[in-house]
């Protein structure tokens, strides 16, 4: 029992004595040394360095020690969610004013009180204040701004454009250069159209305006200039940079981090988004982002970090905040800090952001955002007429903020689950009684001892974590105040919520497409994994080593970026596919523009990624084969492949269906090849259950519970898919 | 004699010639990353089937190494030990707890054995949408939270099923007569088990612990959600630092991917060395 000992042992040790280089930070208030103040941010680069030196200054003002942490930015809101309700996480956090919304209802956030006093008020811009403020509370201390700005290539337009038509009328442009390019496909740079054509999002009252007349004259507009080819099909961020870095592209609508990315590549100059003589003359008026210091409620209850709160929106922060970090900082007196004063760039940024409306912070613009995009994407491909598109944007936003089901009452579910357990109670003690049962249980002990630490470490670390997260399925609301709701998600879920059964996004729908996701991978994975495999098994081969380590690259360089390299070689325009294709005398082809090549490209890429894994595993497999019928195989030409048919492959089957089993539903769970590549395109017909999933926890309005029944329904799908491949293996089919 | 040598020289030549097109399909995406990695800032404007950056430099390989924390001390290195210790310390204790439990399941006959087998392949088919938070609450009440241990133990203990399945199957494809001759000559169970049947699985251990060392090395939310301190960041969460909400360091993000995947590479080189035929054949009649 050596080794089960040792085992146990180490798992114990590596739970109380591993080194716990990083033991949870001491308590805020000890009194050994000075306090200490968290404090979160998602800043990097100049930000960050500016950031840090603000702190030092802090340090040399006071006994306080601000410990601060860059977070990335795509965990920082789970990160906050998972911390603060549990009294960890920061103190202060700084973030963008649209998520108030989320983290007042979440409790993520206390009121500023003394941190932003009435005596402040004068100290920072209106617009700021505005954009800090919920019904009356001010939640923060505004920091900086962010909005959209149009900058300019000098060289190629001298003067300051007043017009947007002034730019698309711009002589002496070569052919296949753009006079304007923006990520016209987002709804956050589609907003300066909207506004200038006196459309928005969202009505004072909070419904969805962006289906009114306005908007469809503004979605028009902009579909007429990428028929004329006045902005870049399919525009990234990156290649957005790279024709404005390149001089392809007279003008960019960016925010102020493009200026850090140009570095002096190009001689550019940053002005206020122009008019639109096309909309009436309305003023292009971009989104404002105000990144706020906040409080958590530990930080507001501690007089130490409220006071440090204050202090990162005062003058001598922001001076510093605009003059190393290129901040558009909120607090006015630090504009007449003569190195802030003669910033041209961050003047210019300032006289943008007078212009801009402050993204409303509510949990209705947080549900906007998608039906926006999507229709916008619609529209552009020239899939539908902006009328359709919009009222298509509407029902689905009624659909993510549709009222929550009501309160059911739990004693329904309290009496099956305690007459379940009764029930299990009485089996197991009648079960007990009967001797031959005693008999096989005392012949399992050994069994037991054997099995004993994953037993543990699966239950508490996997199931446990995995029923709780089930159990959410039967609640909607927040964390902090859940509502029982009994089946109400999963009838929602199951009847489409009123739509048709096999409408776009309905169950049904999805569940296809993921079956055909599912299938069509694992397909591909075995094939071409268990081919390789059987090459790089061969008995006399030289470089196997090699072409081995080569071969798992896809699975070892971050999925995250390859994907992204994946989807720019699908890239309408610039992608290599297309040159390749174009080399060959064919037309480029929009891939992200119908569902089959959208689907095609996600495939391709999956089975890039994927087939290592299957490689991998095959070739531990081969290893159960005698070398002799390796050997036999070789030198026997004719009837290679009815060995490979009848004597390898069952051989090494026993050993690979466990994988292939698992591969499957990985696959059918793999959503982060569906959302870096095709992100759901075309209108989230390439979306797999999951992403759906995902979609509802994260894009629509934080349904929890609703993304929680889905993965319920999900688990339940594929246990009825195994069990079935189970019976049609016959009776020596084993488990998976 | 020429006539079979030929055809055997050209199979030869066949298999490099598809195992070398596989290798180029398998690294031509990795190209576009490495390019943008060697590029100070990519210029992608003109569409191109071969990637190379027009004026290659280290600048983003700097970037990623010479990162330092507020107080200027390096990093990168105390990230990448980070992430090794971690990984390294996942594909030990999931193989180790798991290769005993599948000896179990492949050898013996239990009560509950079929249970537990349907549980297992349960939690495979379950999306993990909503478990970090469980899972956070579950650290915080151990006591575990933002340590590397807790870490490992929540990889290790979700590297555990597929581990278990892999090596159940392997011990099955095992002939017990190996193990039932070692017992005859004095061997406990523990010991034919431990002797016998463990050194005869050796490349399926080989894949079990290359994929417990994957699924760590990448993993990514729950890392950013369970540790809390630069110091004690792993690789993932690093690189990820330079996505940001409106823009991102594409550049220094590919150095860091290469950079990242090449631990990987190494530790899989000195695994694969186990992926050999014939540790079972020939000890039974074949």
């Amino acid at each position: 029992m050596r080794l089960v000992c040792f085992s146990i042992a180490f798992f114990i040790a590596s739970i109380f004595l591993a080194p716990k280089n990083a033991v949870a930070a001491p308590p805020a208030e000890s009194g050994a040394g000075r306090p200490r103040v968290n404090l979160w941010h998602a800043y990097r680069g100049d930000e960050e360095a500016a950031l840090h030196r603000a702190l030092e200054a802090y340090r040399r003002l006071t006994e306080v020690e601000v410990e601060a942490l860059a977070i990335p930015f795509e965990a920082y809101g789970s990160k906050l969610a998972a911390a603060v309700p549990r009294g960890h996480g920061p103190d202060v956090f700084i973030e963008a004013h649209e998520r108030l919304g989320v983290y007042a209802r979440d409790a993520l956030v206390a009121p500023a009180g003394d941190a932003f006093p009435d005596e402040d008020l004068a100290r920072y811009d209106a617009t700021s204040v505005e954009a800090v403020s919920k019904g009356g509370v001010r939640y923060g201390v505004p920091l900086a701004s962010k909005c959209l700005a149009l900058f300019v290539n000098e060289q190629l337009v001298p003067r300051e454009i007043a017009y947007l038509e002034e730019l698309l009328a711009l002589p002496g442009l070569a052919p296949g250069n753009y006079p304007l390019a923006y990520e016209a496909t987002s709804a956050f740079f589609h907003a300066p159209f909207l506004h200038a054509f006196g459309g928005s999002f969202l009505g004072a009252d909070g419904h969805f305006a962006f289906a009114e007349l306005s908007s469809a004259r503004a979605l028009g507009f902009v579909k007429h200039l990428a028929d004329e080819q006045l902005i870049p099909e399919e525009p990234s961020g990156t290649l957005v940079i790279d024709l404005f870095a390149s001089g392809r592209a007279a003008a960019v609508v960016s925010g102020p981090w493009l200026a850090g990315e140009l570095g002096n590549k190009v001689r550019y100059r940053v002005q206020p988004l122009p008019k639109l003589a096309a909309a009436g003359q309305g003023v292009m008026r971009p989104f404002l982002t105000v990144e706020t210091a906040m409080l958590s409620p530990k930080g507001a209850a501690r007089p130490e970090a409220r006071a440090f709160a204050r202090w990162l929106g005062s003058t001598a922060s922001a001076v510093v905040r605009a003059e190393k970090g290129h901040q558009v900082v909120a607090t006015l007196a630090a504009w007449d800090a003569p190195a802030v004063k003669s910033d041209a760039l961050l003047v210019a940024f300032h006289r943008a952001v007078e212009s801009a409306v402050p993204t409303p912070s509510t949990l209705a613009m947080r549900a906007a955002w998608e039906p926006a995009n999507r229709a916008i994407r619609k529209v552009l491909r020239g899939d539908t007429e902006p009328e359709d598109a919009l009222h298509e944007a509407a029902t689905r936003f009624e659909d993510a903020t549709r009222p929550l089901p009501p309160a059911a009452s739990p004693w329904g579910a309290l009496a099956v689950a305690g007459f379940s357990a009764v029930a299990g109670i009485v089996y197991f003690v009648r079960r007990a009684r009967m001797p031959r049962f005693r008999r096989a249980l005392a012949a399992s002990l050994p069994s037991y001892a054997y099995a004993a630490p994953a037993t543990l470490a699966i239950t508490l670390l996997v199931i446990v974590p995995l029923a709780a997260g089930a159990a959410t399925s039967l609640f909607v609301g927040t964390r902090e105040d859940p509502r029982y709701v009994g089946l109400a998600n999963y009838v929602a879920i199951l009847t489409a919520r009123g739509a048709g059964l096999f409408a776009q996004g309905s169950f049904y729908r999805t569940l296809l497409v993921t079956v055909s996701w599912m299938t069509v991978n694992i397909v591909f994975h075995v094939v071409i994994g268990v081919a390789l495999g059987l090459l790089l098994s061969r008995p006399a081969m030289r470089l196997k080593g090699l072409y081995r380590v080569l071969l798992i690259v896809p699975w070892a360089v971050p999925s995250y970026v390859t994907a992204l390299a994946w989807k720019g070689m699908f890239h309408k325009q610039f992608g290599s596919l297309n040159a390749m294709l174009a080399t060959f005398g064919f037309e480029p082809r929009a891939w992200f523009a119908r569902f089959d090549t959208a689907f095609s490209a996600n495939v391709a890429t999956n089975v890039w990624l994927g087939f290592p894994f299957m490689m991998v595993v095959a070739m531990a497999a081969l290893t159960n084969v005698p070398q002799e019928v390796m050997e036999a195989a070789e030198l026997d030409g004719a009837s290679r492949w009815k060995r490979l048919r009848f004597v390898t492959l069952p051989m090494i089957a026993p050993t690979l269906i466990p994988a292939i089993a698992l591969g499957a539903a990985w696959t059918f769970n793999m959503f982060n090849v569906v959302f870096l590549v095709s992100g759901g395109e075309p209108d989230g017909s390439t979306d797999i259950l999951v992403s759906e999933a995902y979609r509802w926890a994260f894009t629509r309005d934080a349904q929890y519970g609703y993304a929680a029944a889905y993965a319920v329904l999900i688990f339940v799908v594929l246990s009825l898919m195994s069990r079935l491949l189970t019976r049609l293996r016959g009776p020596e089919g084993q488990t998976p | 004699m020429t006539g079979p040598r030929f055809t055997r020289w050209a199979e030869g030549a066949l298999v490099h010639a598809a195992l070398w097109g596989a290798v180029l399909a398998a690294l031509y995406p990795v190209l576009w990353v490495v390019s943008t990695a060697l590029s100070p800032r990519e210029l992608t404007v003109k569409p191109r089937a071969i990637p190379w950056p027009s004026a290659p430099s280290l600048e983003n390989f700097r970037t990623v190494v010479g990162a330092t924390d507020a107080a200027k001390a390096q990093l990168f290195l105390t990230q990448v030990g980070n992430s090794l210790v971690v990984s390294l310390a996942t594909a030990f204790i999931a193989v180790a707890v798991a290769t005993p439990a599948a000896y179990a399941l492949a050898r013996f006959e239990f009560v509950g054995q079929k249970a537990s087998l349907r549980t297992l392949l349960a939690t495979q088919l379950f999306p993990t949408v909503a478990s970090a938070v469980p899972l956070y609450l579950l650290l915080d009440a151990l006591n575990l939270l933002d340590s590397r241990s807790g870490l490992v133990l929540v990889y290790a203990a979700s590297a555990v099923p597929f581990a278990l399945f892999q090596l159940r199957a392997s011990f099955q494809a095992v002939p017990p007569e190996l193990e039932e001759a070692a017992m005859v000559d004095g061997a406990t169970r523990f010991g034919a088990f431990r002797l016998v049947a463990v050194p005869a699985i050796r490349p399926a251990l080989a894949v079990t612990a290359l994929f417990a060392v994957m699924s760590s090395w990448n993993e990514f939310i729950l890392a950013s959600t369970l540790l809390s301190r630069e110091t004690s960041f792993t690789l993932p969460v690093v690189l990820q630092r330079y996505v940001g909400e409106y823009d991102a360091a594409w550049g220094p993000f590919a150095a860091g991917s290469i950079l990242v995947s090449l631990p990987v590479m190494g530790i899989f080189y000195v695994l694969q060395r186990h992926l050999v035929a014939g540790l079972t054949s020939g000890a039974v009649k074949g």
